[in-house]
C-alpha cells in the first residue's frame, strides 16, 4: 500500500493558508470562510480514508500493525548526517490525524458563526489553516528534526492566534508569554535531540525505536552524572514536551492563552497542540521504557500526576470559565502523561499507553466541546465570568444539553467516553503504583466537582437579569456542538486496545469493575457536592472557601507561580544577571567601538584642512615629495 | 653635436628651464600662464632626451624619436587644457586659479 498521498493532508491546509494569507485583503469574508472549511473538509476526508485503509484494510499483517514510512532526503550534509522529510503512518499518527482533522473541521465550521463580522475574519481562517498544516506535519513526522520544525510552527501559529486581538494589551502579553515559555522549553528539546542524535546515531523514529537497535541495546555505554546520556536526552526532550503540554512547572502560559478567540482555545489549547507533548513521549515510548529501566518514564509519570492534581485544585477556585477549562485541560493532560508513565510494553502491560492515547482521543472530543460550548455562552452574554451567568438553560437549550454531555463525559459518568478512558488509566496506574492511583482518583473527584460547579453555575444557579435576552447561537455554531456531543457520548465504545497499542499487537482490555466503581463513586460524590453547592444560590461555597483560609487564597492565585516566575525573571535574571551584562555591553563593548569611531572623526576633522582644493598646493606637495625621494636616492646610492 | 659646447652646459640650461617651469607653475595665478610653465617643463625634458642621445649614444635615435612623441603629447594636452580653461571661463568668467577652489574637503 502506498501512503504517499498522505503528504496532501498537511499540504492542503498550507495551500489554503497561502491563498487566504496572500489575498487576505481582496477575499470577501463569506468566501474565505468557505475556502477554509472546504480545504479542511478535503483534509478530513483524506484523514478518514487513511484511517480506514490503515486500520481495516492494509495496516494489520497477521496480528501486527505495520508502520509505513515515505521519506525524501531534504538536507544532506554528509553520507551519514542528513535530514529527511516524510510521512510516517502508524497507529498513533493515524489516530492523531483523525483527532486533529475532526476537531479542526468542527472549529472551522464553528468559527464561521463565532467570528462573524470580525474585521480580521480572513486572517483568522488563514491562521487556522497554518496551524492545521503545522499540526499535521508534526503528527506525520518521521524523525526528530521534522517533528521539531513543525513543533516550532505550531508554536508560531499558537502565538499568532493567542495574539489575534492584538489591540488588547493582555492578549499581546499572553501571546508573548506563551511563545517565550514554550521556546524556553524547546531549548531543552533541541539539546535533547542533539544528544540523542549524537549518541544514538540517528534521528529517525524507526531506527531509534527499534528494539534491537543501537540505542535501546546500548544505552549504558556512556553516562553522565550517574545517568545514561540517553536518559538525559530523553529528560530534555520531555522538558520540550512538558512546555508544550503545559505540565508543571511550565504551565503558566496556558491560562493566559485563553485571551485568544474561543475557537482557538478549543482547537489549540484543548484538543490538539497541547497534547503534542503526550504525542512526543508516546512517539519515543520504546526509548522511554527501555533506556535505564524507565527512569525518564518515571519522571514523566510523576510530573503528570502532580500536574493533574495541582491544576485540578486551582480549577476549583477560578471564576473565569475559560480559565477553569484551561486548568482542566492541564489536569487531563497530566492524566495522559501519568498513564504513559505507568505503562509497560508487552501485551496487556501496555494498557497505560493505550489508555493515554484513548484519553487523548476522548478528551479532544469532550474538551473541544466544552470550549466551543463556553464560546457559545460567551457569544451570547459577552462575559467570561461565572458571576455574570446563571439560569442560562432556559435561553440556550442546545448549548445546555451538549455542555451537560461533555461535563458528564469528563467527570467519568458511566457510559460516556471519559468514563472508559479514565477507567483504563486508573487501572494501569493501580497495577503500577498505588500512590499515583490515589492521586488519579482524587483528581477524578475534583474534576467532577469543578466541572459541575461550572455547569450548575452557568445553567442553573441564580436567575441573572441580562441586559439583552441571551439567545441560542446560530446553526453554524450548534452543529459542531451536537456533533462533538455525539462523539463525547459514544467514542468510549470504540475498542481502542484493538487499534492503538504500544507493541503494535491488539489485546483485550476489560472494564475492571471494582476500580471503575470506586472512580465512579468519587466522581458522583463530586457531582453531588457541586449540586448541593451550586444548584441553588447558597452561602455554602463562601463558607467552605473561608474554612480553607489562606489555602483557598493560594489556589485562587494559582499558587503564586506567575509571581514567582516574574520574581525570578525580573528580580534575579534581569536585575542581577542581565543588567550587568547590558552595562558591560553598553559601556565596554560599545565604548571601544565608539572610541575608535570618534577618534577617527576628530582626527580627520583636524587634518582635512590639508585638502585646500588649490592645484598648486597639490603640485607643491608632489614636487616636494619628488625632491625628497631624489635626495634619498642620491644619499644612498651615489654618495 | 654642437662644436665647443659640452653636454654639461646644455644640461645646466635645461635644468634652469625646468625649474623656471616649476617655479612658474607654483607661483602664477593665471591658468594660462600655468599652462605655459608646464610647456617649459616638458620642453626641458624633451631637450634632455635629444641631448643625451646625441652626446652619449650618437649611433642610435631613440631619444630623438621620444622627444617627437613628447611634442605630440604636449600639443594634445595643451588642446585639452585650453578647452577646460575656456569652459571654466564660460562658467565662472575667470581664469584665476583662486576662483577654482570649490572642490575641497
Amino acid at each position: 500500500m502506498d501512503f504517499s498521498y498522505t503528504i496532501l493532508i498537511p499540504l492542503i491546509p498550507l495551500a489554503v493558508f497561502l491563498l487566504l494569507g496572500i489575498n487576505y485583503k481582496s477575499i470577501k469574508p463569506s468566501v474565505s470562510g468557505w475556502i477554509g472549511s472546504l480545504g479542511l473538509f478535503a483534509t478530513l476526508v483524506l484523514s478518514y480514508y487513511t484511517a480506514y485503509q490503515y486500520f481495516f484494510v492494509v495496516g494489520k499483517v497477521g496480528d501486527i500493525y505495520q508502520t509505513f514510512t515515505e521519506q525524501w532526503r531534504w538536507m544532506s550534509f554528509t553520507e551519514t548526517l542528513y535530514i529527511d522529510m516524510g510521512v510516517m503512518i502508524d497507529q498513533i499518527s493515524v489516530m492523531m490525524l483523525v483527532v486533529v482533522s475532526t476537531i479542526s473541521f468542527m472549529v472551522h465550521l464553528y468559527s464561521r458563526g463565532y467570528m462573524k463580522g470580525d474585521p480580521g475574519y480572513t486572517k483568522f481562517f488563514a491562521f487556522l489553516s497554518l496551524f492545521t498544516f503545522s499540526m499535521m506535519g508534526l503528527v506525520l513526522a518521521v524523525n526528530l528534526f521534522q517533528i521539531y520544525i513543525f513543533w516550532e510552527l505550531v508554536g508560531v501559529s499558537s502565538f499568532l492566534l493567542i495574539g489575534y486581538y492584538y489591540t488588547k494589551p493582555s492578549a499581546v502579553a499572553a501571546a508573548k508569554k506563551a511563545f517565550i515559555v514554550t521556546r524556553f522549553a524547546d531549548l531543552g528539546f533541541l539539546i535533547g535531540i542533539l544528544i540523542i542524535g549524537y549518541y544514538g546515531g540517528s534521528y529517525d523514529f524507526a531506527t531509534l525505536n527499534d528494539l534491537e537497535g543501537n540505542v535501546i541495546t546500548n544505552w549504558a555505554s556512556t553516562s553522565f552524572m550517574g545517568l545514561s546520556v540517553i536518559t538525559w536526552g530523553l529528560l530534555l526532550i520531555f522538558i520540550g514536551g512538558a512546555g508544550k503540554s503545559a505540565m508543571f512547572p511550565l504551565h503558566i502560559w496556558l491560562p493566559d492563552a485563553m485571551e485568544g478567540p474561543t475557537p482557538v482555545s478549543a482547537l489549540i489549547h484543548a484538543a490538539t497542540m497541547v497534547v503534542a507533548g503526550v504525542y512526543l513521549v508516546a512517539r519515543l515510548f520504546p526509548l522511554y521504557y527501555f533506556v535505564e529501566d524507565g527512569y525518564a518514564l518515571n519522571v514523566v509519570a510523576w510530573v503528570g500526576a502532580f500536574s493533574a492534581l495541582f491544576a485540578a485544585i486551582i480549577a476549583l477556585t477560578q471564576n473565569d470559565i475559560k480559565r477553569v477549562l484551561a486548568f482542566s485541560t492541564m489536569s487531563q493532560i497530566g492524566y495522559m502523561m501519568l498513564a504513559l508513565g505507568v505503562s509497560g510494553y508487552y501485551g496487556h502491560d501496555g494498557l497505560g499507553y493505550m489508555a493515554s492515547m484513548f484519553h487523548l482521543f476522548t478528551h479532544a472530543m469532550f474538551k473541544g466541546l466544552l470550549f466551543l460550548g463556553a464560546g457559545s455562552i460567551i457569544h451570547a452574554i459577552h462575559s467570561n465570568y461565572l458571576q455574570d451567568m446563571g439560569g442560562l438553560r432556559k435561553y440556550m437549550p442546545i448549548t445546555h444539553i451538549t455542555f451537560l454531555i461533555a461535563a458528564l463525559s469528563i467527570a467519568g459518568f458511566p457510559g460516556f467516553a471519559g468514563f472508559f478512558s479514565k477507567d483504563e488509566i486508573l487501572v494501569a496506574a493501580y497495577e503500577h503504583n498505588k500512590l499515583i492511583y490515589v492521586i488519579g482518583v482524587v483528581v477524578a473527584g475534583l474534576t467532577a466537582f469543578y466541572m459541575f460547579r461550572l455547569y450548575f453555575g452557568i445553567f442553573w444557579g441564580k436567575d441573572t437579569k441580562y441586559e439583552h435576552t441571551p439567545h441560542e447561537s446560530p446553526v453554524s455554531m450548534t452543529f459542531p456542538l451536537v456533533f462533538l456531543a455525539i462523539m463525547s457520548a459514544v467514542a468510549g465504545y470504540i475498542h481502542f486496545s484493538e487499534y492503538v497499542t504500544v507493541d503494535h499487537q491488539p489485546f483485550e482490555a476489560h472494564l475492571n469493575y471494582p476500580l471503575a466503581a470506586i472512580a465512579v463513586g468519587v466522581g458522583l460524590l463530586g457531582i453531588i457536592l457541586a449540586f448541593i453547592f451550586y444548584k441553588k444560590p447558597s452561602g455554602l461555597p463562601e463558607k467552605v472557601a473561608a474554612s480553607f483560609g489562606s489555602l483557598y487564597q493560594w489556589a485562587f492565585d494559582k499558587f503564586y507561580f506567575d509571581e514567582l516566575y516574574l520574581f525570578v525573571t525580573k528580580e534575579i535574571i534581569f536585575k542581577r544577571i542581565s543588567a550587568p551584562f547590558a552595562w558591560f555591553d553598553r559601556h565596554i563593548v560599545d565604548g571601544t567601538m565608539n572610541l575608535i569611531g570618534n577618534s577617527t572623526v576628530s582626527g580627520s576633522e583636524k587634518i582635512k584642512k590639508i585638502q585646500t582644493g588649490r592645484v598648486q598646493d597639490y603640485a607643491f606637495a608632489f614636487i616636494a615629495g619628488a625632491v625628497v625621494l631624489a635626495m634619498i636616492f642620491i644619499y644612498k646610492w651615489i654618495i | 653635436m654642437i662644436q665647443g659646447i659640452s653636454i654639461y652646459e646644455i644640461l645646466t640650461l635645461t635644468s634652469i628651464i625646468f625649474f623656471i617651469g616649476i617655479y612658474g607653475f607654483l607661483t602664477r595665478k593665471n591658468l594660462i600662464t600655468m599652462l605655459l610653465s608646464i610647456e617649459l617643463i616638458l620642453n626641458a625634458s624633451a631637450i634632455n632626451f635629444v641631448v643625451i642621445n646625441t652626446y652619449l649614444y650618437p649611433d642610435v635615435l631613440q631619444g630623438v624619436f621620444f622627444s617627437v612623441f613628447i611634442v605630440a603629447i604636449a600639443a594634445a594636452e595643451t588642446a585639452l587644457a585650453v578647452a577646460i580653461v575656456i569652459n571654466l571661463y564660460k562658467l565662472i568668467t575667470s581664469v584665476e586659479v583662486e576662483d577654482t577652489e570649490t572642490m575641497k574637503y
